[in-house]
């Protein structure tokens, strides 16, 4: 009897896995989010971007004949959980693309899965040029900006200005290094130079210890190599050292508009940043911000913007193709131009880099600022071509060299 | 071999005092917090998690009073603390008396549910980035003290919880009120029997341990971000300076965050990679040698 049942009990099972194994590849498209929920990124990304996915699959209806699906996961900017749930995510559980993914330490380690499985990812949260560089992967879109992108437009512009001795305060890990590397390069090809930094752990509460550095190496500027919560305290905890007021300023390398909210426009005001997106640009994106506003109750922050722009690319490409075959998809959204509500005439490169127009924005005064979340104002608009590293200059294997 | 020490350069000797003011000013929030924890853990025996919460909800205590009943920072300092203090003696009324006679283990369990579960609430509704809260008017600005321009507000900083550790210390080893609580520790059968009312003194005294951490909050609220995730950040540190110093001892928990906050004020200067990571390896060090804490009574 007990051998009977354990007989009956094995095959269920084996059945089970069989039925699960064949509903992987006929099943519907599955889009998975990965990105900090919770932690110091959680605003930038975290579950309104699951949002903005869920809003690319409903706009685009039925997809191979079956609804979208989206499912989403807490990396807790662990690079092993999150390459953990990619592998999790590819191998059993049917996922057809992984989106967002800021943190870049955690992004180049589901890159490195992306890669291994053959399976498609979109980096619409992370920065580090070198998932377009050497760790470029056929399978791969850095979708809305990179580390070179914010060097080259706000290092540039910040350089013109005047300000060509420059102090690094460096989150020290993935992220910050290439930030820090890629504005350094700028700065010095531009004729400044760079007169120190200092690694600060990531999450980092008191900044005072760092800032007092800079002060002491009397840089004119002070580069943020960093993001989210560190970004904000460090501008915050500046204002109480007197850093702008002894003559220094700040070059916040990496802002996104969840940060100048939580800082206050008082605290934020005149920062100069980059950015492949802004809420109230013109008719089209204030359209699309007011759906998601609806739903979630605030503008969408750049990676916002970008997750659903990925995913109504790549949703667009598994249309018009009519399968989810990783290569072919790849092949078709490198072949539409991306146009949405951000994007005009996008390009997605053969090293996985996304060419689009980028933006540098000013923080307006308080003052010029005529109702919630109206924070920026453009300064100036830099064609793709010119903000992002040229393919050949990446140490991408993927590029042929002629 | 020393390509892993970069910054190996001693920095000029007024940049040095500045970071060891720098140090003293952290150090004067970890032996605020600790000595929440200490009295706490001295006097009830439970190993309190929910105080980084705690000293979170002081900090929203002060912003929801400012931006909500237009009540501002001075009024706050008092106010949020009796409000956390209130909370604490509910959360002591319904769950911890209960397990006041079982181990240690069940208090540090139930106390980091608690602090899980407020910290989700409060994330929820206030996401990660954090409320702005302005340094009140009246500790704008900076002195030039030669070395450095020291904020106004971190030199009250330091004052405040000066004050707030040598008067809790005061309270606890030289008066009568101090004198029965330690008592009520050692034997409150035998306390209770004189007629003072050891229950009640062991909610005040939660009460207190949780206006402290929410005092600190309030202090912590113009220079650190308002933010859900604040308690959880610094209380890992916290229990390290609590164990370093001895639990239960008062004195070594504020002495031992003093030190502990300019040992890592210079190791950010020397080494700030490790910034994260040097008040545990000290832990580590004082555990092998001096397993009890540096001021501790052996268990």
């Amino acid at each position: 009897m007990m051998q009977t049942k354990i007989i009956l009990a094995a095959t269920a099972l084996v059945a089970l896995g069989a039925v699960s194994a064949a509903a992987q590849s006929d099943g519907p498209v599955k889009i998975g989010v990965l990105n900090d929920m919770a932690g110091l990124y959680a605003d930038l990304g975290g579950k309104a971007s699951v949002v903005a996915a869920e809003m690319a699959a409903e706009d685009a209806g039925l997809v191979l004949g079956k609804k979208v699906e989206v499912i989403s996961a807490d990396h807790q900017n662990k690079p092993d959980v999150g390459s953990s749930m990619a592998r999790q995510w590819y191998d059993q559980d049917g996922v057809d693309l992984i989106i967002d993914i800021p943190t870049s330490s955690v992004a180049l380690a589901v890159n490195e899965v992306s890669r291994e499985k053959k399976k498609i990812v979109i980096f619409t949260g992370p920065a580090s040029s070198d998932l377009t560089g050497p760790k470029c992967n056929a399978y791969s879109a850095h979708w809305a900006y990179d580390t070179y992108a914010l060097a080259h437009v706000t290092g540039s512009a910040v350089v013109k200005s005047g300000g060509d001795t420059w102090f690094f305060v460096t989150a020290d890990y993935a992220f910050g290094h290439a930030l820090e590397r890629d504005t350094a390069e700028v700065v010095k090809a531009a004729g400044g130079k760079v007169l120190g930094d200092v690694q600060v752990p990531i999450n980092t509460a008191d900044f005072s210890s760092y800032l007092l550095q800079a002060q002491a190496s009397k840089a004119k500027i002070i580069g943020l190599a960093n993001a989210g919560a560190d970004t904000v305290n460090s501008i915050k905890q500046g204002a109480e050292f007197g850093i702008v007021e002894g003559g220094q300023k700040f070059a916040a390398l990496l802002v996104f508009i969840t940060d100048v909210h939580s800082l206050g426009l008082k605290a934020a005001q005149g920062l100069q940043l980059t950015s492949p997106f802004y809420w109230d640009m013109n008719d089209e994106t204030r359209a699309f911000s007011k759906r998601f506003a609806d739903r979630v109750g605030h503008p969408p922050s750049l990676d916002h913007a970008g997750v659903y722009s990925g995913a109504a690319h790549y949703l667009k490409a598994v249309k018009a193709i009519g399968t989810k075959d990783p290569d072919k998809v790849m092949a078709q959204m490198r072949a539409m131009p991306i146009n949405d509500f951000m994007t005009k005439n996008g390009k997605l490169r053969e090293d996985g880099r996304v060419i689009r127009d980028m933006y540098l924005f000013q923080v307006k005064k308080p003052s010029e600022s005529k109702a919630p979340w109206d924070y920026y104002k453009l300064i100036e608009t830099v064609p793709g071509d010119q903000a992002f590293r040229p393919i050949d200059k990446g140490d991408c294997p993927l590029v042929k060299k002629n | 071999m020393l390509s892993f020490l970069p910054h190996f350069a001693l920095p000029p000797t007024p940049a040095l005092f500045a970071q060891l003011l720098i140090g003293l000013i952290n150090g004067a929030f970890y032996a605020m917090l600790s000595l929440g924890l200490a009295v706490i853990f001295g006097m009830l025996n439970i190993i309190n998690f929910t105080h980084g919460a705690q000293y979170m909800l002081g900090a929203f205590c002060a912003w929801l009073a400012l931006n909500y009943l237009g009540i501002g920072y001075w009024p706050a300092l008092i106010l949020a603390p009796l409000a956390v203090a209130a909370a604490g003696i509910v959360l002591e009324r319904l769950f911890l008396r209960h397990i006041y006679r079982l181990d240690h283990l069940y208090g540090l369990l139930l106390t980091f549910g608690l602090a899980l579960i407020i910290e989700g609430v409060f994330r929820q509704y206030y996401g990660s980035s954090g409320q702005p809260y302005s340094i009140p008017s009246e500790l704008n600005g900076a002195h030039d003290l030669g070395f450095m321009f020291l904020p106004n507000y971190r030199a009250w900083v330091i004052l405040a919880s000066l004050a707030v550790c040598i008067g809790t210390w005061f309270l606890i080893e030289r008066t009568r009120l101090g004198a029965y609580l330690r008592a009520a520790t050692e034997n409150p059968v035998l306390v209770q029997a004189f007629g003072i009312n050891v229950p009640r003194m062991v909610t005040l005294t939660y009460g207190f341990g949780a206006a402290l951490a929410a005092f600190a909050g309030v202090l912590a609220a113009p220079i650190y971000q308002v933010s859900p995730l604040m308690g959880s950040n610094i209380i890992v540190v916290v229990f390290a300076v609590v164990v370093i110093g001895g639990m239960g001892s008062i004195l070594g928990a504020v002495a031992s965050g003093f030190v502990l906050g300019v040992i890592e004020g210079l190791t950010k200067v020397f080494y700030p990679e490790a910034s994260n990571t040097v008040i545990f390896v000290v832990m580590a060090i004082v555990l092998l040698a001096k397993p009890a804490g540096f001021f501790g009574r052996a268990a």
